[in-house]
């Protein structure tokens, strides 16, 4: 089984634990991955916004990355599903294989590896927001919660309005400032009622604009990605 | 507000306003929420949703790829039983033949059923023109017209008022317009729809001419359908002498059977009911029932604009169920008003560019105007992908191109003030396209990062960004960086396996 | 070139490339929704209508054919109906003595009708799943106006000819050339905060007297 990691640009640049999570996490649970040098952005962010002639060179470019490897898992809900479900929609050629082999981090814990509990151990309060793109476009279901519950310490809070968009989305987040921030600050509200101490996802892009408003108001809940904490463990931990 | 859409700002100036205006977010929050959940459980309820949902897209995906068969066969059929059907190919074509109609008839008062066409076209205010008053019936559009103010809600047009508002309105503007307000008339809805029933009733008893749109035309019989729940549609389908229909081109399902699917799918995704309350369907005219003069108008109007283009086409679906509307979170926050138009939220970000275009600051600013979470695809009848369309349109707004304008093959300019975002788009995805260089960036950001700040003041987008939220800082050592210096021997790969690529 | 013309050229033109041999067959539509939502017995297909109307506030009676005249002259009463307009085709027995027959006819003004109290109406078709009846001006059914300006209405059901379970199956039964009314409760709004509230213009009491065959 040759499996890469596509990091995403967001995760490279601003949040590496997330990439470095993900490979403690494979690695224990017995799986060798490859990070292909080549890599780098999906091109979501030119093609949300309109932009969709500077995104068909970064599929291109995705394509002969990650050609042959039989998964190319991303720690990123919005990115996978720019794979899967809009690259068809750029015409880019030869995208066939590799956008199959793309797999969301849980879908591919859970689907391929055929796991929920990944031996991870995380004490603390936490409440789980569905990303837009991994719960609509990707379809991930269940997954990430099955994950979540099965590691142990965590205690799950339900979050109120928990599939409504948090007010990111790309672009928008700076186009449409104010209702951006409507949303985020409703969002953020229902995160402090739940009284967790971590606010998870499976999308650090979403995570940035939450934690930018929790940070913004004062907030002491910290935003963590699902990746962090399922690569936790109890020797890591004391 | 009064009552135009000309000249009004883009989506992001107008929403600046509303997001803070506490008491219509209140009022949308409400609505909005209330309705919510009793659709999901309307939904439910039906075991094939899904299969109903496919059939409805496929049967209007049909009609509109023969709209030109399914017109004519229309048009025979109307005839046939009696009615008279004229063709409009834009809004002065339509409010011409509509305001001659009446005109024929000698009236000059006429009671009119909700219709997004109507509004669409500005028919009020051009039978104003003429001087024909004209009642709106639906208790909505009451409070709208009475209240000098413009819908923000396709089901439900005066959703942004609460009840103590619309008491006002009525207390100060009915006696203007006909029969006061009752006194000591309170907040109550159900006072408040008596109130409404009385004010009108005087309208229908005495119209001799009706206005309506439709929900549904029948090609293969020529049968028009108006789904309601007031009774202010069977008033004004029923009673006069004369009734005429503007209706959109795109408003047709092929044969009489395939409404088993849409009258399933409607009414459990606008009022969240298994049924709504009345429904009408007519044939042309039937002796000694109903009006004795029919009129069908069918309305172009920029349908065919949206038509020409095969990604934006699916609009056309739209049964104007407003799901779109309830489940958005923009359209919760903005109100309908931001829009700019009779076609607020996610379907009327899709529609109104492509019937208006996309020139003015407005129109080209609604197809940005969603965060792209995809909840109003997840939740319409007929599966028009509101996101997919959305980002099309931004395509056609920055990158310009061809498309169909008034019928005509036109070559778009790219809309202005892109330019900046242009360039940084490019560079972008250049720099992705180049990762050596983009690595180099990275090291660089991370040297700054204890200078970056939290705020951006700035950029404008950096402002944007930071009136409402702090920074992230980049981290001190992208994760490529870390890869090479802790897996130089390991796993990890600087090429492709397949060699196809370097990583320049 | 006519509006007609311009209208349909330029459907023509924005529809190049959809193939034009095929006819409209060309796209396929899958039907693989319910015909129905449940296989029911007469009995439950009835109680069902019974539940759903109810469900959006109409009243429902049930009885036995031989005791409708007992049961909306009764509603009449409690109702104090004194003019009550009903089609040709409703029996006279239907109507107490005591009330004045207002008949349906063409000459009739909607203020004539304002000034009745009740009608009495049949229907062509109900709908188990909706909780809907459907009018389609038939003899018992009369003109679409009589059963939408008085304030009450009472309308028989027969039972179980008339009632059918679902929306597909009352389409096949029904003729789109005749005028249709689909009711499902009284008229009610939801204009006000998305809250529904009923009894706007059409008739805000609705008596729905579902009859079965037989004596009582």
């Amino acid at each position: 089984m040759r499996v890469a990691l596509f990091i995403t640009c967001i995760n490279d640049t601003l949040y590496p634990g997330t990439g470095q999570a993900v490979v403690a996490l494979l690695e224990r649970l017995g799986v060798e991955v490859d990070f292909p040098q080549g890599q780098s952005c999906c091109g979501q962010p030119q093609f949300n916004t309109g932009y969709r002639r500077e995104a068909e060179p970064l599929a291109r470019r995705y394509a002969r990355v990650f050609e042959g490897y039989d998964y190319i898992v991303v720690p990123s809900g919005s990115c996978a599903a720019m794979v899967r479900e809009n690259y068809p929609r750029l015409g880019a050629e030869d995208v066939a294989g590799p956008m199959a082999a793309t797999y969301e981090l849980t879908e591919f814990l859970v689907d391929v590896l055929g796991v929920t509990d990944v031996g991870a151990y995380y004490p603390h309060t936490v409440t789980y927001h569905p990303t837009c793109h991994g719960l609509r476009m990707l379809g991930l279901g269940d997954r990430p919660r099955r994950l979540l519950e099965a590691v142990e310490g965590l205690r799950l809070r339900e979050l109120e309005g928990a599939e409504e968009c948090c007010g990111f989305g790309g672009t928008f987040a700076v186009k449409n400032p104010d209702v951006s921030a409507a949303m985020g600050a409703d969002k953020a509200r229902h995160i402090e009622e739940t009284d967790a101490e971590a606010v998870c996802t499976v999308d650090n892009s979403c995570l940035m604009h939450i934690g930018g408003v929790l940070s913004r108001r004062g907030s002491a809940v910290r935003p963590v990605h699902l990746a962090e904490i399922l690569a936790s463990t109890e020797e890591a931990a004391r | 507000m009064s009552g135009t859409y000309l000249g009004m700002p883009s989506f992001p100036r107008a929403a600046a306003d509303s997001t803070r205006d506490m008491r219509l977010r209140g009022n949308l929050r409400h609505a909005t929420h209330t309705i919510r959940a009793k659709r999901a459980q309307a939904v439910e309820e039906l075991g094939d949703w899904a299969e109903l949902r496919e059939a409805g897209a496929a049967l209007k995906e049909r009609t509109l790829r023969h709209l030109d068969h399914y017109l004519e066969q229309l048009e025979a059929a109307v005839t046939a039983a009696g009615g008279v059907v004229h063709w409009a190919a834009d809004a002065d074509d339509a409010n011409r033949i509509v305001t001659e109609l009446v005109r024929e008839t000698g009236e000059s008062e006429v009671v009119k059923v909700k219709s997004m066409a109507t509004q669409e076209i500005g028919l009020n205010e051009a039978l104003a023109k003429a001087g024909i008053s004209a009642y709106e019936t639906d208790l909505a559009e009451l409070i709208v017209q009475l209240g000098d103010d413009l819908p923000s809600h396709i089901l439900v047009p005066a959703i942004h008022r609460n009840r103590d508002q619309i008491r006002d309105i009525f207390r100060k503007q009915m006696g203007s317009w006909g029969r006061a307000a009752p006194e000591g008339l309170s907040d109550d809805p159900a006072e408040l729809a008596e109130a409404a029933r009385l004010h009108l009733r005087e309208k229908f008893l005495s119209a001799k001419v009706g206005i309506s749109g439709a929900n549904f035309m029948v090609a293969e019989t020529g049968t028009l359908v108006v789904v309601e729940s007031e009774g202010n549609g069977r008033m004004c389908l029923t009673l006069p002498e004369t009734l005429i229909s503007v209706v959109g081109i795109e408003k047709l399902v092929p044969t009489w059977q395939d409404l088993e699917v849409f009258l399933q799918t409607l009414p459990r995704s606008s009022t969240a009911e298994r049924m709504n309350p009345y429904t009408s369907t007519w044939t042309g005219t039937t002796d000694d029932d109903g009006p004795s003069a029919f009129h069908l108008v069918l309305l172009d109007n920029g349908r065919t604009d949206a038509l020409a283009d095969t990604v934006g086409r699916q609009a056309l679906r739209c049964i104007r169920c407003s799901a779109c509307l309830n489940v958005c979170p923009v359209y919760e926050r903005a109100g309908g008003h931001a829009y700019g138009s009779p076609y607020p939220g996610p379907i009327g970000a899709i529609l109104t560019p492509q019937l208006r275009g996309v020139q003015s600051d407005l129109d080209a600013s609604l197809p940005y105007a969603s965060s792209l979470c995809g909840a109003c695809y997840e939740v319409c009848p007929v599966a028009i992908d509101i996101p997919e369309v959305l980002v099309h349109l931004r395509e056609r707004v920055v990158e310009g191109g061809t498309a169909v304008v008034r019928g005509q093959k036109t070559k778009i300019k790219p809309a202005k003030g892109h330019a900046a975002e242009r360039a940084l788009m490019r560079a972008a995805r250049w720099a992705f396209d180049h990762p050596r260089a983009m690595r180099a960036g990275q090291r660089l950001a991370a040297r700054g990062r204890r200078f970056t700040p939290r705020r951006l003041p700035v950029t404008a987008a950096g402002k944007a960004w930071s009136a409402s939220r702090d920074l992230p800082r980049p981290a001190p050592q992208s994760f490529r960086d870390w890869w090479r210096h802790t897996r130089r021997d390991g796993g990890g790969s600087d090429a492709p396996r397949t060699g196809k690529e370097s990583a320049e | 070139m006519n509006s007609r013309d311009i209208v349909l050229s330029r459907i023509r033109r924005a529809l190049a490339d959809v193939p034009r041999d095929g006819g409209p067959e060309e796209t396929h539509v899958p039907r693989d929704y319910w015909q129905r939502h449940a296989v029911r017995n007469d009995a439950q297909r009835i109680d069902l209508l019974a539940e759903n109307l109810s469900d959006y506030r109409a009243v429902v009676h049930r009885c036995a054919s031989t005791e409708l005249p007992v049961v909306i002259g009764r509603l009449l009463r409690d109702r104090g109906a004194r003019r009550v307009v009903a089609p040709w085709a409703v029996p006279d027995g239907w109507l107490p003595g005591d009330v004045e027959r207002v008949a349906d006819s063409a000459g009739q003004s909607p203020r004539d009708l304002d000034a009745v109290d009740s009608v009495v109406t049949g229907c062509a078709v109900a709908v188990a799943e909706t909780g809907t009846i459907v009018l389609d001006a038939g003899e018992d059914q009369g003109r679409r106006r009589i059963s939408l300006v008085p304030d009450h209405h009472i309308c028989v059901v027969h039972a179980p000819s008339q009632v059918v379970d679902s929306v597909p199956q009352a389409l096949s039964r029904l003729d789109p050339a005749r005028p249709q009314t689909w009711i499902s409760g009284p008229s009610a709004t939801s204009d006000i905060e998305l809250d529904r509230v009923e009894g706007v213009h059409g008739p805000r009491r609705l008596d729905v007297v579902i009859s079965s065959p037989g004596a009582g």
